[in-house]
């Protein structure tokens, strides 16, 4: 799923100071998933808002909502279309792909994010972090490299690793803290009997197909 | 594999007759003149055969290697082993500066990825990494065999190089380093300069385990200024140790009072301890020569090499 964090409360107050008639909108992909803008944390937020406002002597009126997924722009319309009277502003807790659905659907009201998105990856709820495990590079090598993607897990996303900065396993990039992802394909391949796809060179990459924007027929 | 292929550097000749040959190292800093890079160098020619000139090293902003690798040539006459890492450049702007070496009569150029900006002095730096040492091997390769750039256009007077690579002794696991060179040598990598060693030991591990590598390799040794620099490198880099003994010696050395006599015991000791090294790993092993980096003190080099006896 996508990582998404929610800005420091400071930020978003700063960011909405000047607005009177604030809607919060939830998403319930992958930001709600994680609780980072779900429902509950889009009603929180909204509160958090109004008690600031109210503290600081400029009371704001803030309602919160929730679309299904803010990234399809038939649900964004359907879902906020009649809640908008009066709103002067659409604060998003989903990716960064929700604020810019928000804006393509209603170009006349002002949008504002209030999380930060860190690519694709997943939650581990013991280690209580996530981690990026995909870049959306658009010609995936997984199947060469033993499930464990170059790309992303590899600071330098080489294509011919590891580089001499590696260390017991471990990568250079982080003080040697982090799986050298190089070193895991190694592991991978090696326990398949396929070090021939490790020791396999592997051309320069065509960016182009990783240039952005990209639309994707399906 | 290189002996089929003619020799255009000293460098190359040397390996391609089987000399054992001496490498060293010139470090261009945050510097705006060509100073110390010619005082460097002064100290080197006529005892090695080239000198690595590197390129804005573990990513601290410093000269290119470029410039000086050509003014070390021009107006030393030491034969530059140009550093060439993908670490700030795309694949066009690394073509556009071999041009631009080949006009400039670079010959030898080492491959290298470079290191992650973040571990420089300017780790906001944006990393390219578009090839890495495996495709500017290969690049390079392109240039020279066929003339040719990575789209099979021709070039006008193609550039002629060889390509070295890196390697590292000290890499736990060493499988897939050795994997790495196989990759290496299948791509048409010419010479490897390894990464620095203290132990003869480490010398003949590696030898052993590249024995089915047929690339003329460099051991890579540097000579340890102070006991501070010995001490730091076995508790900070990982992956090398400086050898009990040694450490010791240095720390009692490093007692000393007087500055000058310190000073002179701790450069005998080094001109001792790696002259000696140089000798068992020319006796013991393989190894084609040996790759000295002593930066800031190069005249050791010299003394480093007599001591060994190999000349
Ligand atoms: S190779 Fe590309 S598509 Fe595949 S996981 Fe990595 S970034 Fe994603
Ligand atoms: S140590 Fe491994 S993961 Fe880190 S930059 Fe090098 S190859 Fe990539």
């Amino acid at each position: 799923m996508i990582i998404p964090k929610q800005k420091p409360l400071e930020e978003i107050l700063q960011l909405t100071d000047a607005f009177e008639n604030i809607l919060v909108i939830g998403c319930d992909g992958c930001s709600g998933i994680y609780q980072v803008g779900g429902v509950k944390q889009a009603e929180t937020l909204a509160t958090l808002i109004r008690m600031a406002r109210k503290l600081q002597g400029k009371p704001v009126e803030v309602r919160h909502t929730l679309v299904l997924r803010q990234c399809d722009r038939q649900l964004v319309a359907t879902t906020l279309r009649p809640q908008l009277e009066n709103t002067d502003l659409l604060l998003s807790l989903a990716c960064g792909v929700g604020p810019q659905t928000l804006v393509d659907v209603f170009p006349d009201i002002q949008v504002l994010t209030a999380v930060d998105t860190f690519g694709m990856g997943g939650k581990d709820r013991e280690l209580g972090h996530y981690f990026e495990y995909c870049r959306g590079c658009g010609d995936c090598l997984l199947n060469e490299t033993g499930g464990i993607c170059p790309m992303t897990r590899c600071p330098k996303a080489l294509a011919n690793g590891p580089c001499g900065g590696m260390r017991d396993g471990k990568c250079e990039v982080g003080d040697y803290k982090n799986d050298c992802a190089w070193y895991l394909i190694y592991q991978r391949l090696k326990a398949q009997g396929r070090l021939d796809l490790f020791t396999k060179y592997r051309p320069p990459r065509d960016w182009r197909i990783a240039q952005s924007p990209r639309k994707v027929e399906l | 594999m290189s002996p089929q292929r003619p020799a255009y550097s000293d460098l190359m000749k040397s390996l391609n007759a089987g000399k054992f040959t001496f490498t060293g190292e010139i470090e261009p800093e945050k510097i705006g003149s060509m100073d110390e890079v010619l005082e460097g160098a002064h100290k080197l020619v006529g005892h090695v055969v080239a000198a690595n000139v590197t390129d804005i090293p573990q990513s601290f902003a410093y000269m290119n290697s470029l410039g000086p690798s050509y003014i070390i040539q021009q107006e030393v006459g030491l034969e530059a082993v140009c550093q060439m890492t993908c670490r700030d450049r795309n694949r066009l702007a690394l073509f556009g500066d071999l041009l631009a070496a080949g006009a400039m009569g670079i010959k030898n150029i080492l491959s290298l990825t470079g290191d992650h900006p973040s571990l420089g002095d300017t780790p906001e730096a944006k990393p390219v990494f578009d090839l890495d040492s495996a495709s500017l091997t290969h690049l390079i390769r392109k240039i020279t065999d066929e003339g040719k750039d990575l789209k099979d256009n021709d070039i006008h007077n193609p550039p002629k190089f060889h390509v070295g690579v890196a390697a590292n002794p000290g890499a736990i696991p060493i499988e897939p380093e050795i994997l790495k060179l196989e990759r290496k040598q299948a791509i048409g990598a010419e010479f490897v300069q390894t990464q620095v060693i203290y132990t003869i030991q480490e010398a003949q591990d590696f030898m052993n385990h590249i024995k089915h590598i047929k690339i003329p390799t460099l051991i890579g040794l540097c000579p340890l200024r102070s006991y501070k620099i010995a001490k730091w490198v076995t508790d900070f880099v990982p992956g090398m140790t400086v050898p009990d003994a040694l450490l010791e010696q240095m720390e009692k050395l490093s007692k000393i009072e007087d500055k000058p006599t310190r000073k002179e015991k701790t450069y005998l000791l080094n001109v001792q301890y790696f002259g000696s090294l140089v000798k068992e790993i020319r006796k013991t092993t393989q190894a084609a020569g040996c790759h000295i980096m002593a930066i800031g003190f190069e005249e050791i080099v010299k003394e480093i090499i007599a001591e060994s006896g190999v000349r």
